[in-house]
Parts: structure tokens; C-alpha cells; sequence
């Protein structure tokens, strides 16, 4: 069971990532977008939102941190266990509080605005409630992590080391095995998560427009270039 | 072919004085305002052919406000509020133009919530009516009544405001008074106002030349075409981050909110691709718009939309416009690929000669420095019909010229809108046009001609005359002089796949909902029409259609001549039949 949970599945999450985003490049350009829904409403949209992603961020850059970065590297250049987890609890609950408050006020906007309600799909319904799992048991692992809750865990002996494990190609399932139940669910949360990005809205990350800081303002394209190729088939001649 | 006009020469600070830069062409429209009766029939054709679709019911592509008035979104002129456009700020003792919602990081800073974006209430909630309650009321005393019901909710509403809510001054000073236009003329100004005058604007996409909107893309999504200088947002590459619809100071780019991305006018370019005009000016009632060619150095186009003084951007935008007859420009466009049919549609070009030799149409808020491509000619009527209410001859030159001196009020608005508030060219204009109107009597009332007329608004009878022409009896072929689009890439046009024609686009008549919501999935595209059949069109007198019956009527690809496929139900072809 421990086998296929941490060796199968990670990989499985991969490809399905991989060729998800492909697939869905290749078929769905055009309903890929943030389906944005500020015009409709944008007093609680302009707290909520930035609260979320801004808070994603740093988890983000959290998460790499702690599963990328040995334990081994940090005690090299000095920082204590305990300061590294002191920080780790203080940045990750501020970022995971402000995520978990950003979602929460977003889905109640979601909820109570009738636009954005009717705007809301069964895709979108699924995609939340993955999102906030993720959320909320990664928020659970932060504070059981640090001791705030329950008994301390040094994930970075457990869950970092089989994460790392995995891009050797070679999977340590004991590693992972021995990281507490809570752990263990965030990450499944967290695969599932992962999945989902292709087949849902989440997508629209994959288009963060770092480009923009690098382009010409004003593009000029030909219109030859400008004329989509795939759709060239549909000719009535 | 294009031989030089030796009448013709090069203004100061033109292209004369330093060698010519990349030389580009660009499809720009001129709107003669006095001849609009404020109809909506342009806005009501473009609507049909682009925005009668699930997530555009509030999107005008073409709409017509009365000045003064708050416009449509409102009060959209007000760029302190909107920060749409571009502004000069000094950077080292130098000019620069920054865009003035905020730079790169400050857009992506802001991506999350768009902090200038205007809602469905700036615009309007757009609305339909509960007709069956007409059908199935029960028989009762009272008529029933169909309930107006939101378009975006479904819910019953109060209609409260529409595109043109204040049209012909509906609503009265207190609406009059939040037009951001009046808010920059003095106070007494404002009292008098609508005694003063009225008109109507029908604007559109500006495809400016200098777009803050395509600047403001964070996806690169929206392009300025290099061959003809149409403003187009790329369907498949917007994410939706909403960043143009604030970045126009026009605000003509609009969220489609059942699809997630961005949208905006096109120019019809699937018509002017084939030498077709635009669906508003096709449909205009008082055949007052004008579509033609302009070759400007692009070269320059940061340095004149970077002058100081905003007064002067009319200046700098007319300088940048080369002169089609000069030699030396001739040469550079075909340096720089343009083809000689182009060159000469640029010589026969109402846009260039009514913008440029005539002096007579100006640019709609140079200020906002995204140097606009669909210039006005203000109206003269708010004079003549002060004149004539107050019992004088409204078509003797000394008193026009007077009237003109005198009424102060609306030149200082039209200032507002067209030099960013320099009274001279607007004056200029007036008075050329009042020229015109009392030289033309003389002619058709037989007399002899005056030609101190011309000779006191710098213009020699000839000259009058042509603009005479071009202004009141222009034909088809003079007020729209478009040149086809070439192919000689060896591509064929044979589908006109436009940004447009996705699920629920103007092109296609499928509409659903995809696996990720709204309008996702693969669309299947329907052609909005064929070069060929289009070019059957344009030169025949009987309905040529495409073969597929069950097309849904598209005014895009009527040109008024014959019967549309679709119109009417096929009784017809099945008696024939
Ligand atoms: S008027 Fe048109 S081209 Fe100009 S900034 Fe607005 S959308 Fe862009
Ligand atoms: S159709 Fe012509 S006359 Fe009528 S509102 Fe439009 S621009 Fe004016």
C-alpha cells in the first residue's frame, strides 16, 4: 500500500500534469483564462484575491524551501532547528492564514453574488473544495510540524527526503512512511491538487505573464501570423 | 503607376527634413459630425454582426453618445479616475511616456484585482423582458406587463441606466454636470451650457497608432496588425487579466464575462480585408464616415506622442502622417513592402485629405497620447443653429465668421474633446466649414462666386470645391477608398478566421458549455465568409450566398446588396423547389 501511495502515484501525478497541460494547450486555448469575475463584483474580490494569491505565493516559495533545501545545507551555513522551524511556522501560518482567509472570502463572494454564482461550474465546485483540503490540512501540518499542535515533526527527516528521493528516480517509501498520518494526507491533498491544474481554471498559473517585464510595449504581429493554423481546415471551397 | 501631385509639398517638420523611418499603413476612419442624427444604426448593425452574443449583452462596439453627457462607460473621459491612456513624465531633463494605470510590476502587482477596472454598473446592466408573462397571464383586468429582467443575474431589476441613457440630454443638468468634458470648462460656462448646444459622437476602437491598451497586456495577447494598423486582441492567447480594458482611455476594449477574455472593436477587418467597409460606416444614415489609408514613420511615433505640451499632439500626429504624393515617400513604403496599390489607395486617400490637406477633421483626445486613428470633423450645426434661432441668415459668411467669434462655449468644449483644449484649430475648422457653406450658396443660387471666402480661411476656390465634394455629394467609391488585402504570401485567404469566431462568436452558432465552463473546449469554426464569395458579393446585383442554409443571418457579411441568407425563412426555395 506504502509502495504504490509514494512511488506510483507521484509519477502518476507528474504525467498526468505534463500531458494534462499539453493536451489541454493543444485543444482548450481559448477557455484558457482566469475566467475572471471582477466585473460583476470587485469590493470583496479586491480584498480576497490578492489576500489569496499573494498568500499562495509565499507558500509556494515555502514549500520549495522546505522540501528542495536539505536539512544538512541549512545546518551548514548555521541556522539552528530551531530557528529554522520558528521561522517556517511564523511564515507559514501568516502566508497559510492569509491564503485560508482569501479563499474563504472568495467563496462566500462566490456564493452570495448571484452572477458570480451562476458563473460558478461543477468544475470550479470540485476545484474548491480540493483547494481549500489542501489548504487547510497544509495549515494543520505547519502547526503539528512546530509542535503548536500535538507532537513535533521534523518533516524535513521525513517528507523532504522521500520528495527529493523522487527525482532520483528512486522513491524512499520508508522516508515517507514514517512521516505522521497528518503529513501523509496533506500530500495526497497536494497530489490531487497538482492533478487538477490542467483540468481546471487553476491553469490560468501557468500563464503567469512573467514576459510582460521583458516584451516591447506595443506588438505588432502580421496578419498572416495572427491567422490561427488549425483552424484553416473548416474551409467551405 | 503613383506619380507625384507637384501641388503637393511637404510641411515643415515633416518628412522633408530627415530621412523617412519604417514607413506603415493604417486604416483610419473620419466621422463628419454634422451630419449625425444620432440614429444607432451603426450601433445597432455592429452590435448584430459582433456583440449579440451570452457575455457581450453590455458591449458596444459602436456606440453613439449626446455631448455633452457622461458617455458610455461613464464618465470614461475622466482619466484622474480611469488612468487609462499614456502620461509624460520627466525622467532625467527627458520626456517619457508612462503608461498611466502604472508600469510592467505595478500591472502584475495589481493582476489579482484590477484596481481601475469598471463595473457591469460603469457600463450598464443589460436587460431583457419577461415576454411570456404576455402570452400566459391569466385573463384578468389589468394588462400584464413584462418585467424587465437582468441579463447577468436573471433577476427582475429597475432599469436605472443604459449606453445612452442621457441621450439628447435626457436626464437634464444633473446628468449634463458629471460629464468630465464640461468639469474642464469654467463654471459659468456650465450654467449656460445646454441652451448652448448638442451633439452626437459615435465612436469606436480608435486602432490607435500609439495603443495604451495592446502596452497593457500582460499576455502579449493583443497586437497592432503590421500591415494595416488594426487593433485585434489574439482569442487564443488572452488569460483574461483585464489589464486593457483599463488601459483604454477609451475604454473600447471589453471583458466578454461568459467567456473570460478580453474584446474589441476589429474594424470589420474581415471586410476591409477584402476592400469592403467596416458594417457602422456601410449602415451610416448620414453617410458621413470616411475609411482610407494613412502612411505614417513609425519610426517617430514615440517622439511625437512624447511632446510636451498635450496642445501639440494634434501637431505631432499630423506630422508623422507622410505625404503619399511625395517621392521620397514613395520610395520608403516600397522600401518598407508596402504595395503600389496601397500607395495609391493612400494618394486617393478622404482620410488623408480630409485630416491632412483640409485641415479639417481632428483626433478625439490627443491627450491621452495613444495617437487615435478615427478622427472628427466637429460640428458647425451648434453655430448655424444659433444663428438661425436668433432670425439671421445662418448661411451669410460675416455672420457665421461672427457667430463663431462670439460663441465661445462650445468651442472651448469641442476644444476639450479634439485639441485637448486649444481653441485655434478647432476655430480654424469651424470656419473653413462656414466658408464652405456660404461660398456653396452663392454657387447654387446662381451667383457669382466670392472667392475672398476661401481666401480668408487659407483655401483657394479649387480646394474648396473638392472638399465641397468629398464632404456633401462624395459616392461609395470616394468615401471609402480601402485597398484589398494581399496574399502574395502565398497563403489564400480562403477563411477569414477571425479573433472573434470562437464558440458564440459572431462566426459560429454553436453555443455550449465545455468541460473548464463557459464557452471552453474546442470550438467548431464556421467561416464568416469566403474571399470569394465575398468578392461574388461585392460585385453583383443578385444574393450570393454561402451554401450553408442553416447559417444565422450575420450583417457582417451583408453588404446591402440582395437579400441576406437567412433573412426570412426558406418558404421560398422550397416552393422553388
Ligand atoms: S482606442 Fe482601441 S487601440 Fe486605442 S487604446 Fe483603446 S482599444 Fe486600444
Ligand atoms: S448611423 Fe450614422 S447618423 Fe446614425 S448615429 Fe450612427 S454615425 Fe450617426
Amino acid at each position: 500500500m506504502n509502495t504504490l501511495l509514494w512511488t506510483a502515484l507521484p509519477y502518476v501525478t507528474l504525467a498526468l500534469l505534463v500531458g494534462g497541460t499539453a493536451w489541454r494547450y493543444r485543444y482548450d486555448k481559448f477557455g484558457w483564462t482566469t475566467r475572471s469575475s471582477q466585473l460583476y463584483e470587485s469590493r470583496l474580490l479586491r480584498i480576497g484575491s490578492p489576500l489569496f494569491h499573494f498568500g499562495l505565493l509565499v507558500v509556494i516559495i515555502g514549500h520549495i524551501i522546505g522540501l528542495v533545501i536539505p536539512e544538512s545545507w541549512t545546518d551548514a551555513i548555521g541556522v539552528s532547528h530551531d530557528a529554522y522551524h520558528i521561522q517556517a511556522l511564523v511564515l507559514g501560518a501568516i502566508a497559510g492564514f492569509s491564503t485560508l482567509t482569501g479563499i474563504a472570502i472568495l467563496i462566500y463572494r462566490r456564493r452570495t453574488t448571484g452572477p458570480v454564482f451562476m458563473a460558478t461550474t461543477r468544475n470550479d465546485k470540485a476545484m474548491y473544495v480540493v483547494l481549500v483540503a489542501a489548504i487547510v490540512t497544509g495549515l494543520a501540518t505547519t502547526l503539528i510540524g512546530a509542535g503548536v499542535v500535538g507532537e513535533e515533526h521534523n518533516y524535513r527527516e521525513t517528507v523532504s527526503v522521500w520528495f527529493r528521493s523522487l527525482f532520483t528516480l528512486n522513491p524512499d517509501v520508508d522516508a515517507m512512511a514514517a512521516a505522521p498520518a497528518s503529513f501523509q494526507i496533506h500530500t495526497l491533498a497536494g497530489l490531487l491538487l497538482i492533478v487538477s491544474i490542467p483540468f481546471t481554471r487553476l491553469v490560468h498559473a501557468f500563464s503567469a505573464p512573467v514576459g510582460y517585464l521583458f516584451r516591447p510595449y506595443i506588438v505588432y504581429r502580421s496578419r498572416d501570423a495572427g491567422r490561427p493554423r488549425s483552424r484553416s481546415g473548416s474551409s467551405r471551397h | 503607376m503613383t506619380v507625384d501631385d507637384p501641388n503637393h509639398t511637404t510641411g515643415a517638420g515633416g518628412a522633408g527634413s530627415r530621412p523617412i523611418g519604417r514607413c506603415m499603413a493604417q486604416v483610419a476612419m473620419v466621422m463628419n459630425l454634422d451630419k449625425c442624427i444620432g440614429c444607432h444604426t451603426c450601433s445597432v448593425t455592429c452590435k448584430q454582426a459582433w456583440t449579440n452574443r451570452p457575455g457581450t449583452e453590455y458591449v458596444w462596439f459602436n456606440n453613439v453618445e449626446t455631448r455633452p453627457g457622461q458617455g458610455y462607460p461613464r464618465t470614461y473621459q475622466d482619466q484622474e479616475r480611469w488612468r487609462g491612456g499614456w502620461e509624460r513624465v520627466n525622467r532625467r531633463g527627458r520626456g517619457r511616456l508612462r503608461l498611466k494605470g502604472g508600469g510592467r510590476l505595478r500591472k502584475l502587482f495589481t493582476i489579482f484585482s484590477n484596481p481601475k477596472m469598471p463595473s457591469i454598473q460603469d457600463y450598464y446592466e443589460p436587460w431583457t423582458y419577461d415576454y411570456e408573462t404576455l402570452i400566459n397571464a391569466p385573463l384578468s383586468d389589468q394588462m400584464p406587463v413584462a418585467q424587465p429582467r437582468s441579463l447577468i443575474s436573471g433577476d427582475p431589476m429597475k432599469i436605472e441606466w443604459s449606453a445612452n441613457w442621457d441621450d439628447n440630454l435626457a436626464g437634464g443638468p444633473d446628468l449634463v454636470a458629471d460629464d468630465p468634458v464640461l468639469k474642464k470648462i469654467s463654471d459659468d460656462v456650465k450654467l449656460e451650457f445646454e441652451q448652448t448646444f448638442m451633439f452626437y459622437l459615435p465612436r469606436i476602437c480608435e486602432h490607435c497608432i500609439n495603443p495604451s491598451c495592446v502596452a497593457s497586456c500582460p499576455s502579449g495577447a493583443m497586437y497592432k496588425r503590421s500591415e494595416d494598423g488594426i487593433v485585434l486582441v489574439d482569442q487564443d492567447r488572452c488569460r483574461g487579466w483585464r489589464m486593457c480594458v483599463s488601459g483604454c482611455p477609451y475604454k473600447k476594449v471589453y471583458f466578454n464575462h461568459r467567456t473570460g477574455k478580453a474584446e474589441k472593436c476589429t474594424l470589420c477587418y474581415p471586410r476591409i480585408e477584402v476592400g469592403l467597409p467596416t458594417v457602422c460606416s456601410e449602415t451610416c444614415v448620414g453617410r458621413l464616415r470616411y475609411l482610407g489609408l494613412i502612411l505614417y514613420d513609425a519610426d517617430r511615433v514615440l517622439e511625437a506622442a512624447s511632446v510636451e505640451d498635450p496642445k501639440d499632439l494634434y501637431e505631432a500626429q499630423l506630422d508623422i502622417m507622410l505625404d503619399p504624393h511625395d517621392p521620397a515617400v514613395i520610395e520608403a513604403a516600397r522600401r518598407d513592402g508596402i504595395a503600389d496599390d496601397w500607395i495609391t489607395a493612400a494618394q486617393r486617400s478622404p482620410v488623408y485629405k480630409l485630416a491632412k490637406d483640409y485641415r479639417v477633421a481632428l483626433p478625439l483626445h490627443p491627450e491621452y497620447r495613444t495617437m487615435p486613428m478615427v478622427w472628427y470633423i466637429p460640428p458647425l450645426s451648434p453655430v448655424v443653429d444659433r444663428i438661425r434661432d436668433t432670425g439671421h441668415d445662418a448661411e451669410d459668411a460675416g455672420n457665421l465668421f461672427g457667430a463663431i467669434e462670439a460663441l465661445r462655449i462650445p468651442i472651448s468644449y469641442l476644444a476639450e474633446l479634439f485639441t485637448a483644449g486649444d481653441p485655434a484649430p478647432v476655430d480654424a475648422v469651424l470656419r473653413k466649414l462656414a466658408a464652405m457653406r456660404s461660398y456653396m450658396r452663392d454657387v447654387n443660387l446662381g451667383k457669382d462666386t466670392r472667392p475672398e471666402i476661401p481666401a480668408n480661411v487659407g483655401m483657394t476656390e479649387e480646394s474648396l470645391h473638392a472638399m465641397y465634394r468629398l464632404l456633401a455629394i462624395a459616392k461609395y467609391e470616394d468615401r471609402y477608398v480601402i485597398p484589398a488585402a494581399h496574399q502574395e504570401t502565398g497563403r489564400q485567404l480562403e477563411e477569414l478566421s477571425c479573433s472573434l469566431d470562437y464558440d458564440g462568436g459572431p462566426g459560429m452558432y454553436v453555443t455550449g458549455s465545455g468541460p473548464f465552463g463557459e464557452a471552453s473546449g474546442q470550438p467548431s469554426p464556421v467561416s464568416v465568409e469566403t474571399f470569394h464569395a465575398l468578392r461574388v458579393r461585392q460585385t453583383t446585383d443578385t444574393p450570393a450566398g454561402p451554401d450553408n442554409k442553416d447559417q444565422r443571418l450575420n450583417l457582417l457579411n451583408w453588404d446591402g446588396q440582395g437579400r441576406p441568407e437567412g433573412l426570412f425563412p426558406d418558404n421560398e426555395e422550397r416552393r422553388d423547389g
